[in-house]
């Protein structure tokens, strides 16, 4: 079993204010052990993939609630491609229309998690992918 | 015939008898966390009645601003709406004064919040999504169309730019031949909860305080009617804050605003009347009615005893009051209904001057059309249908509620002391003490949603395995920002480059020679400067702002 932390960047992309959520999400995935990282508000794209390379994250977690996720969710996914970052876990939250989400998670999001979710859910969804993930690498190598 | 019973030995029989009770398992607390007794008794309610309540219309206002309060006139139904490009929110703006609304409300997309156009490649994605997209004195004039400028009253909910837009309005009003001194509205412009809370910027504060100020002036003078900041605890509380911090934050960011209106020599009652505040409506039904008359008492004694106002208007906290968007569950979106229902209710018996009631579907999307009438229908049943209009401050006098509102009021004052000890306002967001506060409360409100100490229906009991909302949701047109980006060359091309580039420098001069800005906006407005423009100008003169890490 690893006992590696899961190093997770939490993402504000685009001009949206609201960071309650995120900033919520952030403090309970720490309370749970992981080491977290927060960007901050009004960023683009490439800055938040940049940060996850310098991070050397194993998680990012985007939060809107703009409406813009169909343009900025997939434009952090091209960017975090750009630098090599594919086997990062990418899931997201926000004020998201159901039909958007599975969009999403067809298209390199794992998983998107909406109003109400309870925030440990989030924990241990995060923690579960991560352990099958190096479960899979252990066996591979 | 019973025989009288002491009321000492009363109070001891009820403490037996309640001792003995099984109570049900539940926290017994106001939303915001505070323990609740299980009954509140004289000694707990106003004991200065003459001196802390007096009548509606009198000082210190607890009981509210008008003596007749809604017997002379309702609070105004105002909507909050704005979505796509300007001329789609007039059409929603069209259908909702046929409904029957009394006032208009814009709502603006986050990059115009932001201070950038809608073709600058920033705005991707965003361009009226959360709102109405207003990057030129063109979009104004098409967002009014048909609009009778000087007969309605118009909210923008808009802070950094908030000079810029309102310059915009002013210009646009101008074009058609009206008369500014005939306008009517408010322009939120409360630029400290923006970094407390809400986090739409422009500049750092204390240039953005200097833009407020120049507002203040030029309204005072030339917009008489206008309010020309909506001190706005809504944001912090839908942060995450507690009801006493929502209270205290706004009334402490109320009061920033006084001194620097002093500060560049403006006599207090020349500016204060044109102050009006924005509160939000949560919940916890008589914690949010103690709030309201709190509000109004410490505001009035401030004004007079500490910045000495002379005229009443100063002293009267005039407040709009919008229901709590955070506490609509996606979950049985149609429960929502209910939810704002009873928090409108709260915001009338707290003696609100307008009122927006959110809609079923806004965990979801911007409202549809049939959710805001729903939302719309709500106010005017209470309004018309409860009779609850008939009697002003029906809550005063109970011993929980004034106990409350004493609570509530001592809490805030702990907060103007501690907020005082650090230096002040600004320095207070400079380190991120409101931002740790509210972040804190939210942490602290989720866990205990989480633990099932507070429940919500629908998300922690009565939970349906649904498969989800079915209901209908609005979508943005997609053709949206590539109509804005059209609009834009044309107009681009079509203005004056010389008037356009004579008035972008006059506004750069103005930055550090003085001189009123919002002036000079209105000027650059009529000369078809962009928004974005105009705000590069001021963030490269400014400097921008630098988030605070409290994480």
């Amino acid at each position: 079993m690893n006992q590696r932390k899961i190093r997770v960047l939490i993402g504000k992309p685009g001009l949206d204010g609201h960071d309650r959520g995120a900033k919520t999400v952030a403090s309970v995935l720490r309370d749970n052990g992981m080491e977290v990282i927060y960007t901050g508000l009004h960023k683009t794209p490439a800055m938040i993939a940049e940060t996850a390379l310098q991070e050397d994250v194993d998680v990012v977690g985007l939060s809107i609630l703009s409406g813009a996720h169909m343009e900025l969710f997939p434009r952090v996914r091209e960017e975090l491609h750009n630098r090599g970052l594919d086997h990062v876990l990418l899931v997201g939250g926000g004020i998201i229309p159901a039909d958007d989400m599975a969009a999403l998670e067809s298209n390199g999001f794992t998983k998107l998690f909406g109003p109400g979710t309870h925030t440990e859910d989030i924990a241990r969804f995060i923690q579960g992918e991560m352990e099958k993930r190096w479960a899979k690498e252990a066996a591979d190598a | 015939m019973s025989t009288p019973v002491a009321s000492t030995d009363r109070q001891a029989l009820w403490k037996q008898e309640m001792d003995k009770a099984r109570l049900r398992d539940a926290n017994f607390t106001t939303i915001s966390g505070t323990p609740l007794a299980p009954v509140y008794g004289p000694a707990d309610g106003e004991q200065d009645p003459d001196e802390n309540l007096g009548l509606p219309g009198q000082y210190p206002y607890t009981r509210g601003v008008h003596p007749s309060m809604y017997r002379g006139r309702l609070w105004t139904m105002r909507q909050f709406a704005g979505f796509g490009a300007a001329h789609e929110t007039n059409q929603r703006f069209q259908f909702l004064l046929k409904a029957g609304q009394t006032g208009l409300s814009v709502a603006f997309d986050f990059p115009t919040l932001m201070g950038y156009d809608s073709d600058d490649e920033i705005s991707a994605g965003e361009v009226g999504q959360v709102g109405v997209s207003i990057s030129s004195l063109r979009d104004m004039e098409a967002l009014f169309e048909g609009i009778p400028m000087d007969q309605v009253s118009t909210s923008m909910t808009i802070n950094g730019p908030a000079p810029i837009m309102l310059a915009f309005y002013i210009a646009c009003a101008e074009k058609k031949g009206i008369d500014p001194k005939a306008l009517r509205g408010t322009i939120q412009n409360d630029i400290l909860k923006e970094y407390q809370a809400q986090h739409a910027w422009l500049v750092p504060p204390e240039p953005a305080l200097r833009m407020i100020t120049d507002v203040m002036a030029y309204c005072t003078e030339h917009v008489p009617q206008w309010n020309t900041i909506s001190i706005s605890g809504y944001h912090i509380r839908e942060a995450g804050s507690t009801a006493a911090q929502e209270l205290a934050f706004t009334l402490a960011n109320g009061m920033e605003y006084i001194r620097r209106g002093v500060a560049v020599g403006l006599d207090v009652d020349d500016f204060a009347p044109r102050l009006s505040f924005f509160f939000d409506s949560h919940l916890d039904f008589f914690e949010e009615i103690a709030k309201f008359r709190a509000a109004r008492r410490i505001w009035a004694r401030k004004m007079r005893e500490e910045f000495g106002a002379k005229d009443p208007r100063s002293w009267m906290l005039r407040f709009h009051t919008q229901t709590a968007g955070v506490s609509l569950t996606a979950q049985q979106p149609e429960n929502n209904i209910v939810r704002t229902a009873f928090e409108a209710l709260a915001a009338v018996l707290g003696g609100t001057q307008s009122l927006h009631t959110n809609s079923m579907d806004e965990t979801l999307s911007l409202p549809t059309e049939k959710a805001v009438k729903i939302a719309l229908r709500t106010q005017q049943i209470l309004a018309e249908e409860t009779e609850v209009a008939h009697v002003a401050d029906p809550l005063g006098g109970s011993y929980f509620v004034e106990a409350q509102t004493n609570r509530l009021e001592a809490e805030a004052e702990k907060y103007f002391q501690e907020i005082e000890a650090r230096g002040g306002v600004v320095p207070s967001i400079m380190n991120g003490f409101f931002q740790l506060e509210i972040h804190k409360s939210a942490v602290k409100y989720q866990r205990a949603i989480e633990k099932g100490e507070k429940r919500v229906v629908g998300v922690n009991c009565y939970v349906e395995d649904d498969g989800g909302p079915t209901i209908d949701i609005h979508r943005i047109r997609s053709e949206t920002a590539v109509e804005a980006r059209e609009a834009m060359a044309r107009l681009r091309s079509e203005r004056d480059p010389q008037a356009v580039e004579r008035e972008l420098t006059a506004i750069r001069t103005a930055c550090h020679a003085g001189g009123n800005l919002l002036e000079r906006f209105i000027a650059a407005a009529h000369a078809e400067c962009t928004l974005g423009e105009i705000a590069q100008v001021l963030r490269e003169e400014f400097g921008q702002f630098q988030e605070p890490k409290i994480l």
